[in-house]
């Protein structure tokens, strides 16, 4: 996994609530095998015109707008347990996800791909949308090591919170299979140990 | 310290703590199907990992399978080569494949329960976020990404935080016509779509207690719907009858140990929930929802509420429902009854209990799809088909169907489709398909007449139902 420790960026606005993950990639797109070329189906059907043209109002189309950061509504990634998903933000370019709520198991499913959900107040989503709107060259910084989201340039900054291991495996870029491998004599005691 | 039911399971199941992190959480059953593990297996290769556990693994073909001439090859052949690669990856790791045209087949969340995988007490994983059905059974079972899928290949375990826990009570008794089905979309049209989120559930009350199992794994299949990881109802002697003879079952004296263990999973008096919210049985009815979040659901008799936010107007516009409108007696051109959450026998009973000798409407196309090759065998051996041909269903072979449209079963785009699934999220039955979510009674009365019903008006009817509920 790539390491993450702080990622400067503009970002793009997706003021929608409750995203759910077949809006992020459709269940029509989950026949691959491997996990690239997700990114190319994100948010298929709301970027799109069922004739397969562009949407020209929905944001990943506008020109004015690009980034690494997409900021969305309240509660992102609720709904399927597809790990695509994130796979589709991955591998679009998107590095952080900025909401006011994120569904369980889409947060712990980015995390697990290099890809930071980073949870805010709703009124300093609000605030980072706006200038956003308002401005598409808003730059927006995202430190991990120092666990805090500012609008660069300016004294907006807001702390997030994040699992110390989590936090540990993004920054160095280990993923939880490494560890629990090194777990291996822990997990066949328990095994010879339990009685029920 | 008194326990709750939940943190009797799962602490049971920790084999260490991290500090200052997540805890190691050993997994009994790891269930996986064709469309998030190719990934998880690649990984695994890549890595040169071996499975650590193979024996603790199931695997089905479910989500993508056609569900017409199954014993044909596959005709989209991108859904034949992940079918495929899911056939050698079992091959070649022996792990235990319940493919299709195998008699145990069928969507992993009806066939593990079915076959006697499931089993209270323990730890259960899938690829999926509906595992949460197999709470059912007082089972930790939770739905997980692929990573999360290799990880348990790899050491059967998995790294997590502790959720917190929350207890739904639901008391006195439920109305004629109301279903189990009925009683989670009023749950989660009360509490809202993210209002489980970082909770476990556990599911309380009368209500439960007196459910079938199979309805108790339609409320549990939903707990992922109001964001919450799963839901767990205690194991009792419904539980413990269910199970038993079932052919993973322990048997013989096995199985009353097993029992005797069993009977201690419950939520010791006075223990301490996180959160805890109790209704009343009596005030449920017959759910429908009009929106584009299982969350937007109503009474069937109810308006459309009046709301206003961006993505209130959204989901409505999508629909093509107006605030303040009544969805009582709306034409519907499809019905599906199917998926895991309504597509065990119980619910083609009720279902047919209501359609028998009658016949649906002529403007709707419905659609049986039983949740495993064993229900499906059991339509027939029940005469179930008989009433449901004679009526002018169509019954297919089981699989995920149109719960989520991967197949060739779509609906179109612009059309209701009142649907027994979980999902009606936009473009879940195909791209523009408008989903009303509902009970297998709802659905079974909206082919009959062509348009959402209110059978709570139906005495007779429902006195039928009753008797198999
Ligand atoms: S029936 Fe639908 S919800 Fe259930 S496992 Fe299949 S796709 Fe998922």
């Amino acid at each position: 996994m790539e390491k993450f420790r702080r990622l400067l960026s503009r970002a793009l606005p997706l003021p929608i609530e409750n995203i759910d993950t077949d809006q992020i990639i459709p269940a029509r797109f989950l026949k691959a095998t491997n996990k690239q070329g997700f990114g190319e189906n994100l948010f298929r059907d709301w970027r799109y015109q069922p004739d397969g043209t562009p949407n020209r109002d929905f944001i990943l189309n506008n020109p004015d707008y690009e980034g690494k950061i997409l900021l969305a509504g309240n509660n992102f990634g609720c709904g399927s347990s597809r790990e695509h998903a994130a796979w589709a933000l991955a591998d679009y370019g998107i590095k952080v996800v900025v909401s006011s709520y994120f569904a369980d198991i889409f947060k712990g499913n980015a995390l697990n791909n290099g890809l930071l959900p980073v949870q805010i107040s709703e009124s300093f989503l609000n605030k980072l949308m706006q200038e956003c709107r308002k401005d598409p060259e808003t730059t927006i910084e995202v430190n991990l090591e120092e666990q805090y989201i500012s609008l660069d340039g300016t004294s907006y900054l807001e702390d997030f919170e994040i699992d110390p291991y989590k936090k540990m495996c993004l920054v160095n870029g280990y993923d939880d299979i490494d560890y629990l491998l090194s777990k291996k004599a822990a997990i066949e005691a328990y095994e010879q140990e339990r009685t029920f | 310290m008194k326990k709750t039911l939940f943190d009797k399971v799962w602490d049971a199941h920790v084999v260490e703590t991290i500090e200052n992190g997540p805890q190691i959480l050993y997994i009994d059953k790891h269930l996986i199907h064709e469309v998030t593990s190719p990934q998880a297996f690649a990984e695994l290769e890549e890595r040169n990992i071996p499975l650590f556990r193979k024996d603790q693994i199931v695997a089905t073909a479910d989500h993508n399978v056609p569900t017409q001439n199954q014993h044909l090859p596959i005709k989209d052949q991108l859904s034949k080569k992940q079918v495929d690669m899911l056939t050698s990856n079992c091959e070649k790791h022996g792990v235990t494949l319940y493919g299709l045209g195998h008699p145990y087949q069928g969507i992993v969340h009806v066939m593990a329960p079915e076959l006697g995988i499931t089993q209270p007490g323990m730890t259960m994983v899938c690829g999926d976020s509906h595992t949460s059905t197999h709470g059912a059974f007082g089972t930790i079972a939770f739905g997980i990404g692929t990573s999360q899928v290799a990880q348990v290949f790899a050491s059967q375990c998995l790294l997590l935080s502790k959720p917190k826990t929350m207890r739904i009570t639901v008391n006195g008794k439920l109305r004629k016509g109301v279903l189990p089905k009925d009683v989670i979309l009023y749950i989660i049209a009360q509490l809202g779509t993210n209002s489980g989120t970082g909770y476990f559930v556990e599911y309380a009350g009368e209500v439960f207690e007196s459910m079938s199992m199979e309805g108790r794994m339609t409320v549990c299949n939903m707990s992922i719907e109001m964001g919450a990881r799963g839901g767990m109802i205690a194991p009792d002697e419904t539980t413990f009858e269910y199970v038993k003879g079932r052919e993973f079952a322990p048997k013989g004296e096995e199985f009353d140990k097993k029992v005797a263990y069993w009977e201690t999973l419950k939520t010791d008096k006075g223990a301490e929930f996180d959160m805890e919210y109790e209704f009343q049985g009596e005030s449920i009815a017959p759910m429908v929802t009009y929106g584009t979040n299982p969350g937007m659901g109503i009474r069937i008799f109810d308006e459309i509420p009046q709301q206003n936010s961006d993505s209130f107007e959204k989901a409505l516009s999508y629909m093509g429902f107006e605030k303040g409108e009544k969805l009582l007696d709306k034409t519907i051109n499809y019905v599906f009854i199917g998926s895991c959450t309504n597509s065990r026998i119980e619910d083609f009973r009720v279902a047919a209990a209501y359609i028998k000798g009658k016949r649906k409407a002529a403007n709707v196309n419905a659609l049986i799809v039983p949740g495993s090759q064993q229900v499906a065998k059991q339509i027939v051996a029940e005469g179930l088909q008989d009433i449901f041909e004679e009526a002018g269903f169509e019954i297919r072979q089981s699989g995920c169907s149109a719960c989520l449209g991967m197949n060739e079963d779509k609906i179109p785009a612009g059309e209701y489709c009142v649907s027994t699934s979980n999902r009606n999220f936009e473009g879940r039955q195909g791209p523009g398909s408008r989903t009303i979510l509902a009970s297998p009674l709802v659905a079974a009365a909206t082919a009959i007449h062509g348009k959402l019903t209110d059978i709570t008006k139906d005495e007779e009817v429902l006195d039928a139902a009753a008797l198999i509920m």
